[in-house]
């Protein structure tokens, strides 16, 4: 005979109880972290290397980066001055909770006060992976166009900071800034918003300013 | 491969219920999906049949109910929903202050089990 069960429980509790675990244990060490989340070329790595070039002389900053297959994120958030590790996916189109709790088990916690975490390239599914990190940032660029937040909703709404990279490309791109902007405060109203270029360094400051704000004082933002 | 993942997660939450209920096996799941969460289309059976095989789940089948998303402006109070997948300010108002109603909802509600 067949039998109707009543489940209801939600499909990413297991990820959710361990990202739960991480912000614990990242919490009791006193590691201030952060998710970099963007599509495949925004400048992630480009945006974590500036980061290291302007706070490695003033915290000890750990960089995890995932990526499908090959650690050239890792070697370059290395070469930067980090101590970096990197995750493999092997296949994955997201870093979830599990894989970077296994990352962190490589590093020596207590020994750094930041953590930066490179997401797999993609706009949909790191969005639904909590990793337990204190903030969500997510990178779109000029290139990519403008219409990203209407396409990706969920991605714009969960975020704590946007960074809109590649600044130094708008005169060449057709780049509606107003219709962008128009779009991201349907989906996440008053979202912090930091226009720079990792590049030029353009803009580069307020970010870090922002960023240092945050390590020193996580309860302030 | 977003669906993998999605469908490892399922298994996992179904099987630990349906040994619970000392099932000897699990025929049907009842998901429920909101408008705005993960994207998930019919290929996840393909997926599914792949990795429940052996399993209790062998041979399940998966539903999905999906749940419109529902905005409530914040000015005018009035509700819409989204237009062609595509979320717009206010058809009322043109406000672009909205709480979300529903369509975010992502979880296993029931299972039939034998
Ligand atoms: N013009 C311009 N190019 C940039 C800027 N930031 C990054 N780039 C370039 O964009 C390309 C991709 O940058 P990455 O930092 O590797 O991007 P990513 O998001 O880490 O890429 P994946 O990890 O492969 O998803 C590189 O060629 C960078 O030099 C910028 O501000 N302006
Ligand atoms: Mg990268
Ligand atoms: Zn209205």
């Amino acid at each position: 005979m067949v039998k109707n069960v009543s489940v209801v429980e939600k499909i990413h509790s297991a990820n959710d109880q361990l990202a739960a675990e991480i912000r614990q244990r990242l919490d009791s060490v006193s590691v201030f972290s952060i998710n970099i989340m963007a599509s495949p070329g925004a400048g992630k790595t480009s945006l974590i290397e500036r980061t290291l070039q302007e706070l490695t002389p003033l915290h000890e900053i750990a960089v995890i980066d995932g990526d499908v297959a090959t650690s050239i994120d890792a070697d370059r958030a290395a070469i930067a001055g980090a101590t970096a590790v990197q995750i493999n996916t092997g296949g994955q189109c997201h870093i979830d909770a599990n894989m970077l709790r296994l990352a962190i088990n490589e590093l020596d916690l207590e020994n750094f006060d930041l953590l930066l975490v490179e997401n797999v390239g993609n706009l949909i599914c790191p969005a639904s992976f909590k990793l337990g990190t204190h903030k969500n940032i997510l990178i779109a660029s000029i290139p990519e166009g403008d219409d990203k937040p209407y396409k990706y909703p969920a991605m714009y709404q969960d975020v704590d900071a946007l960074i809109i990279n590649k600044i130094d490309l708008l005169p060449y791109v057709d780049f509606d800034m107003a219709y962008f902007k128009k779009g991201v405060q349907l989906l996440n109203p008053d979202l912090v918003t930091f226009p720079l270029s990792c590049r030029t360094g353009e803009g580069i400051q307020a970010w870090i300013t922002w960023l240092t704000g945050l390590i020193n004082n996580p309860k302030t933002a | 491969m977003h669906e993998l993942a999605i469908t490892e997660q399922i298994a996992k939450i179904a099987i630990k219920h349906g040994e619970k209920n000392k099932a000897s096996q699990i025929t049907d799941l009842y998901l429920v999906i909101g408008e705005l969460s993960t994207v998930i289309d019919d290929s996840v059976q393909f997926y599914w049949d792949l990795i429940t095989e052996n399993t209790l789940c062998e041979g399940s089948k998966l539903h999905f109910k999906r749940i419109p998303a529902v905005f409530r402006c914040l000015d005018c109070s009035k509700e819409y929903h989204l237009v062609q997948g595509e979320l717009t300010p206010c058809p009322h108002c043109k406000s672009s202050k909205m709480d979300i109603l529903q369509g975010k909802e992502f979880h296993l509600d029931s299972i039939n089990i034998l």
